[in-house]
């Protein structure tokens, strides 16, 4: 075994990550040649000083209070009555009873006032969903897992990842480049997305199949400044969002159900 | 499975790893503050895409989501050069060091000593040997959360020693 190998295998050899076979070529190597022992001393030496250091640090407690209350949504509402300034915090039971009692009357209010707050749609929903992943997927990096203008790129990439396979379209000659595509979860289910672009505007396109499989004509509502599409076709369901314009995203739309079908729209 | 169940079964399987995934983001992010907000982050996307865990080490798993959301969040709020363009550094340099030993020089180093050198080793090697010596992780398990080779971990391992080495000795002999 050359010197220079026997080098690059020291930290393999000394954390014990090598197979038998060079384990033992190591040791062989190792005793006749003082310079790459020299090495593997280096190495240990550094590594018990980091050992013998315990630098590793522990999560504050505060924090894992932070994240476990995070997770449950009444301790949501517990931490919003507290910071509305109620200071009852030696009366629990008042506590509680005030909350329980405005949640009771925004209930109520809610009742008399528009019915169909009561109970969002699956639509409205999945709007919100598909909204707030359209959101989160433009903070920095969350917008595309696999970076790619070729289509033929992404659907196999999709096909490897998820239990259907998506349509996708590149419709640059259009003006609406295929720009990425990123797996995202909505409404229940691992679905992909489609990421086009418009000048400076990102559009998501979320597909997944639909329960029902009929064709349906799509919608338009916008939401804090986006303009949010769905249609389903072909056995999926799609939705659109973008902070484009909504007779652009519509123009888009046409565009992508036309692509592949004969049917006018 | 319903949202309490949900909510139960990560509570019982992530949250044991939470200080694996503070120490980490505390060692990338060489800030209190800062670790725990990314590491809240951290675990409330691993709630997110509880359903995406496909067996496996669970730690590995939370590690692998944790160092994303470091890189991500120091990219955003701190000048931070891309880990890629350090690799080409280390592929391109030879693996060296000197050879004098300075073993008893190394036995005086003190904890805060060794916490400033590996705070300033640059983020792959610091990573790399978080990983390892203080999570005891398999080269495996460190390739999968670092998205690197074994070859290039076993290098990491080497340079990032043998830096640490170095900059240790520099510092103890210009102390002495």
């Amino acid at each position: 075994m050359s010197c220079d190998l026997t080098q690059r295998l020291v930290p393999g050899y000394m954390d014990g990550e090598l197979d038998l076979v060079r384990t033992i070529e190591m040791e062989t190597h190792l005793k006749d040649c003082p310079v790459c022992a020299q090495k593997l001393e280096d190495q240990q030496g550094v590594r018990a000083v980091l050992r013998r250091s315990s630098l590793a640090y522990v999560a504050p407690a505060v924090l894992r209070d932070r994240i476990q209350s995070s997770l449950r949504p009444s301790a949501k509402m517990d931490m919003e009555v507290r910071e509305n300034g109620i200071q009852w915090r030696s009366l629990h039971v008042f506590r509680w009873a005030g909350a329980v009692a405005v949640l009771i009357l925004f209930s109520l209010s809610c009742w008399q006032l528009t019915p169909p707050l009561r109970e969002p749609s699956t639509d409205q929903r999945i709007a919100a969903e598909v909204f707030s992943s359209h959101v989160r997927s433009l903070e920095a990096d969350h917008l595309m897992d696999v970076l790619s203008t070729d289509q033929h790129t992404l659907k196999p990439w999709f096909d490897a990842k998820l239990d259907f396979s998506p349509p996708v379209e590149d419709l640059t000659s259009n003006g609406f480049p295929l720009v990425g595509g990123r797996l995202d979860y909505l409404d229940g289910r691992e679905v992909a997305a489609l990421i086009y672009q418009r000048r400076n505007h990102f559009i998501n396109v979320f597909v997944w199949p639909t329960p029902t499989g009929s064709d349906s004509a799509h919608s338009i509502e916008s939401q804090q400044g986006y303009n949010i599409v769905r249609w389903s076709r072909g056995g999926f369901q799609c939705w659109a969002v973008s902070d484009l314009g909504a007779s652009d995203l519509a123009e888009f739309v046409r565009l992508l159900k036309n692509y592949n079908s004969s049917e006018p729209n | 499975m319903s949202d309490t169940a949900r909510r139960e079964r990560f509570e019982q399987t992530v949250l044991p790893h939470l200080d694996a995934a503070y120490n980490l983001a505390r060692w990338l992010t060489r800030n209190d503050q800062d670790a725990q907000d990314v590491t809240q982050e951290t675990c409330l996307r691993a709630f997110r895409f509880f359903d995406r865990y496909q067996g496996g080490s669970m730690r590995a798993w939370l590690l692998t989501i944790a160092r994303n959301t470091c890189y991500t969040w120091l990219r955003k709020n701190r000048q931070h050069d891309s880990i890629e363009s350090f690799d080409e550094e280390i592929h391109s340099t030879e693996l060296c060091g000197s050879a004098d030993p300075e073993i008893q020089v190394l036995a005086a180093a003190d904890k805060e000593t060794v916490n400033r050198a590996l705070e300033e080793l640059p983020d792959v090697f610091r990573e790399a040997l978080v990983l390892r010596e203080m999570e005891g992780m398999s080269y495996r398990e460190i390739a999968k959360v670092t998205a690197v080779s074994l070859g290039t971990v076993m290098s990491r391992f080497a340079r990032g020693r043998t830096r640490l080495r170095q900059s240790l000795t520099a510092e103890l002999s210009r102390r002495y």
